[in-house]
């Protein structure tokens, strides 16, 4: 069919708790995200897509079935190369990732690039050329508290942009910024991926999902829905009106 | 969607022929609104006998005439760019009178009807998407245009997930009210 997904969601499940407090958050979802490929997913408050987002990054381990990414199982790995493939292939951009006060906008986003043996001087080198392509090179030595939100999800954004990152996963990544700004922000991962990334999004926005190639509906932790762009050759803007 | 005044708007600047006015309303709305010849040709009649334009000079050759605004057509053109339009009713209100039949049709399920509609207005958002990622910036008349029809298919498929929600909870909740009229 495709070239190999970058990612590949099997059946996966999640229930958080026990006994009375247990909540299926995930029953059995399935996607995998091709290279190239923008997904994004739906769905209202509760509805489980950071869940979903959160076990394809990863981050929590599945209750049942399979996560796997560039064709790894992450379930077969020890702590130790999970950890080095999060760093390497992985790019987050989550509401509450932080970024750490004490460091620079430049230092947070070559962080990850130091701790997999990149040198200082290259990592920085990276990390202002990620800047520069959310559009905001000026802030490279401002700390965190000097941004404002929307800068500092820039700043977050770059840093999970940064180096040969083939996996991209972003949940509500425009949720503070305006409309023009997360516009920005839309076209940056739109780019990503036309040059090659897998790119797993969550947003509310219907416009913001609209960049993706295929959209996910989740509806109480089930995919109930999914679309492709029409084919351009039958995109007739006068039918809309 | 008013031809007429667009004609008027593009008449603005100096005289023209029907052709041109033709070509350069589809190129000004990046051919959202495709007209036919004789669709500009009807409404240059109508707005020449109402006195808001006039032939300009003697036909050419081919017997095609240049048209110019009369002050009245000035007139009307400056009173249309400084009324907003009203909000009428829109396509949408045949998909709230299908939903709202859908409710109360034994054997129809309302949620697939929503799903359906909103599979059909995302899949449109991302096409017209595409489209604008190919506009330059710079060509501000087409962004516009396509942002206009972005926003409006997104208040569609924001209203259909509310549908959607509230299809939800009402199949979890059943109220004596909607039982008594089942
Ligand atoms: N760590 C957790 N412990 C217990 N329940 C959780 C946890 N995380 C999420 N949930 C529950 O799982 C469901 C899905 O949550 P989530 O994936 O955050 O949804 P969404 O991102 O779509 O709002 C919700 O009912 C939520 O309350
Ligand atoms: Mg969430």
């Amino acid at each position: 069919m495709t070239a190999n997904p970058v990612l590949e969601v099997r059946n996966a499940g999640k229930v958080y708790g026990v006994d009375e407090t247990l909540v299926t958050a995930l029953h059995g979802a399935s996607l995998s995200v091709a290279p190239g490929e923008l997904v994004a997913v739906r769905g209202a408050s509760g509805s489980g897509k950071s869940t979903l987002l959160h076990l394809a990054g990863g981050l929590d381990a599945p209750s049942t079935g399979d996560v796997l990414v560039e064709g790894q199982s992450l379930a077969g790995l020890s702590r130790k190369d999970l950890a080095r493939l999060r760093r390497r292939s992985i790019g987050y951009v989550f509401q509450d990732l932080n970024l750490v006060p004490s460091l620079t906008a430049a230092e947070n986003i070559a962080l990850p690039r130091e701790l997999d043996g990149t040198s200082a001087a290259e990592a920085r080198t990276e990390a202002l050329a990620a800047l520069a392509e959310v559009g905001l090179r000026e802030v490279a030595d401002r700390f965190p508290d000097e941004m404002s939100g929307g800068q500092q999800q820039r700043v977050a954004i770059a840093r999970a942009l940064i180096g040969p990152r083939r996996l991209v996963l972003a949940d509500e990544p425009t949720g503070a910024l305006d409309s023009e700004t997360g516009e920005g922000v839309m076209r940056l991962l739109r780019a990503r991926c036309d040059a090659g990334a897998a790119c797993l999004l969550v947003t509310h926005e219907p416009r913001h999902s609209a960049w993706a190639d295929r959209v996910v509906f989740l509806s109480d932790g089930a995919i109930v829905d999914e679309t492709t762009a029409d084919a351009p050759a039958v995109l007739d803007l006068g039918a809309l009106t | 969607m008013s031809i007429k005044h667009g004609l008027l708007a593009l008449l603005a600047p100096g005289p023209k022929y029907g052709y041109q006015l033709k070509a350069e309303f589809e190129a000004t709305t990046g051919s959202a609104w495709p007209l036919n010849i004789g669709q500009v040709y009807s409404t240059l009649q109508r707005l020449e006998k109402g006195g808001q334009i006039e032939a300009d000079g003697v036909p050419d050759d081919d017997g095609r005439v240049v048209y110019a605004l009369t002050p009245a057509g000035r007139e009307e053109l400056a009173g249309w760019f400084h009324s907003p339009i009203a909000q009428e009713s829109r396509p949408r209100d045949e998909l709230a009178i299908k939903l709202a039949m859908a409710v109360n049709t034994p054997g129809v399920e309302a949620r697939e009807v929503v799903q359906a509609q909103r599979r059909q207005a995302m899949s449109s958002l991302q096409s017209l998407t595409r489209a604008k990622a190919s506009v330059p910036d710079e060509d501000l008349a087409r962004v516009m245009v396509v942002d206009s029809l972005i926003f409006a298919v997104e208040a569609e498929v924001s209203w259909l997930d509310r549908c959607e929600a509230r299809l939800r909870n009402a199949r979890t909740a059943k109220t004596p009210e909607k039982e008594a009229v089942q």
